[in-house]
């Protein structure tokens, strides 16, 4: 099977430091995948890497099977990139950045259209020295998409962008990975994460630390419980016939599948103790799951 | 093609909006081109005062464009992350680089038609005639394409605020020992030989040895230039920095 994005064994040292430490890692086309890691997990480093800005250590990494170092003009021609630190001439606007970098494509789409999508019609003609953080983050999401890449690499892309336009940035996202384009974005913000990724990659310590659609990441099934008060978990577990566990003062985790009738056995047995439900999840949140990987791995390495 | 053009377009347009390069390009050429053709503040060994001057300013321009200009809005672009994000482009390093020095050619032709009718409004007199003129052209050429290099190896390399101030130190430097307005033979021996292995020194003596003497261009001033302007933007293309 051929790969949008295809690493296997990437290492990429600085000096003694291992910022990218035996990482494999395969992008089909028409599959976003997410990057997800603390500061200095080596997600930069890795999108840096595959972006032909530096040569591995050791390892290979293919776009489109290409080598983004020797190749890098064939690569960068069918990839689109939003980069943490890329910006724009200040005396620029939207409208003149997006016409300029339509010419260094042979058939790019319609800078007017891609602001329209964007919502940056009313900003076009504003100097990016004048733009608000999100109108400059839009931009540069419109920039990356207007060579029609088929893979999009995507650092950070919702910093600084206001609910409306984090909403614009997920449908397109949506949209470019219908149009079978390969996303491979990083984040800190796992929401984002949980509402559009197809695979999940949690890196730590410039490693691999778990891989998995979203419903593997996060575990079996299990209801949290949350109540206005301590309850006995052992009473409660024996009438929902399922393990539970304390995990907090006021929080039990029942190993079971919600269903309405489970759910009553729980506000009744509550409400016999005095106690009320002031939230119920059914299963553990990305982030749960992302916090107790990552400090997993922070034991394993001490 | 057409990137390469656009991309001209953008650094032309982008160079004429900024003041400060304004300034530096003209601004500062013009005022000196007027101060020392009409005061008397250096001894200068031909009859005209403006006649001396002019061509050095010719060469300063060259200067002031190719090397400090291109070098610190280069070194700025790097440090925004805009050459960063045009890594991820297709337009290339080699386009790219080519379009910043037709920019730079491009001014600079303005530089020389502005600076050229100042100087004959002070009554300048240049010598060489067509022959003299295309002589002209090709070693401001030369010597736009060795500055340029040598901008482009700071910009490439060095962080924005160290290579502005890089930058200007040189562009002081070279103002004073190329012989642009204070005269080679003012400067001591060592100065004196030193300075005619650097772009701008080549190129104030070549300018001054075709516009105000109606001679040629000697052979170290060709060989300087012609060596610079090969080795200088092949060292920027090899060791320049996106990010």
């Amino acid at each position: 099977m051929s790969f949008a994005i295809d690493v296997a064994h990437l290492q990429v040292h600085f000096g003694d430091r291992r910022a990218v430490d035996d990482v494999t890692l395969h992008v089909p086309y028409g599959q976003v995948t997410t990057l997800l890691g603390p500061n200095g997990a080596g997600k930069t480093t890795l999108v840096e890497t595959l972006l032909g800005f530096r040569s591995p250590t050791a390892g290979t990494v293919r776009l489109h099977g290409l080598d983004p170092v020797r190749t890098h003009a064939e690569v960068v021609a069918r990839t689109g990139a939003l980069l943490q630190r890329g910006g724009v001439w200040f005396p620029m606007t939207p409208a003149q950045v997006m016409d300029l970098t339509a010419t260094y494509y042979e058939q790019p789409r319609d800078p007017r259209e891609i602001l329209g999508v964007l919502g940056l019609d009313s900003c076009a003609r504003t100097p990016w020295r004048r733009l608000s953080g999100g109108e400059q983050q839009r931009t540069l999401l419109g920039l990356a998409l207007l060579g029609r890449p088929r893979v999009l690499v995507l650092d950070e892309p919702t910093t600084a962008v206001d609910p409306e336009g984090r909403q614009v940035i997920r449908e397109l996202i949506r949209a470019e990975r219908e149009r079978g384009c390969a996303l491979l974005i990083t984040t800190h913000e796992l929401t984002e994460a949980e509402r559009t990724a197809d695979e999940i990659v949690i890196m730590n310590h410039g490693r691999v630390v778990a891989q998995g659609s979203l419903d593997a990441l996060a575990g079996d099934a299990v209801v949290i419980v949350d109540t206005s008060q301590p309850v006995d978990p052992f009473e409660l577990g024996r009438r929902l016939g399922c393990v539970v566990t304390v995990d907090g003062p006021t929080r039990l985790r029942c190993a079971l599948a919600a269903s309405p009738a489970q759910v009553e056995i729980i506000t009744a047995y509550l409400s016999e103790h005095g106690a009320t439900l002031t939230n119920l999840a059914t299963r553990a949140s990305l982030e749960e799951r992302y916090l107790a990987l990552v400090a997993d791995a922070v034991r394993e390495s001490s | 093609m057409r990137a390469w053009w656009a991309q001209t377009r953008a650094e032309v347009r982008m160079t004429i909006r900024r003041g400060e390069t304004v300034l530096l390009t003209l601004g500062i050429p013009v005022l000196l081109l007027v101060f020392f053709s009409l005061t008397h503040v250096s001894t200068v060994p031909t009859g005209s005062r403006v006649d001396f001057i002019a061509p050095g300013i010719l060469a300063l321009s060259v200067l002031s464009t190719s090397l400090v200009a291109l070098s610190i809005a280069t070194g700025f672009e790097r440090s925004y992350g805009v050459l960063r994000r045009l890594h991820v482009t297709p337009l290339g390093q080699r386009r790219m680089i080519g379009a910043k020095i037709a920019g730079v050619v491009v001014t600079e032709v303005i530089q020389v038609v502005v600076l050229s009718l100042v100087a004959l409004g002070l009554h300048w007199h240049p010598h060489g005639g067509l022959a003299g003129a295309l002589t002209v052209a090709l070693v401001l050429l030369l010597g736009s394409a060795g500055c340029a290099g040598i901008g482009l190896l700071l910009a490439g390399r060095l962080r924005a605020e160290v290579n502005l101030a890089a930058s200007n130190g040189l562009y002081l430097v070279l103002l004073l020992m190329s012989g642009i307005v204070v005269p080679l033979s003012s400067l001591p021996a060592a100065v004196r030989h030193v300075a005619l292995y650097f772009p701008p020194g080549a190129m104030a003596d070549a300018l001054r040895q075709v516009l105000t003497h109606a001679g040629g261009v000697s052979v170290t001033d060709w060989a300087s230039l012609a060596l610079w302007a090969l080795v200088a933007p092949l060292l920027a293309t090899r060791t320049f920095r996106f990010d």
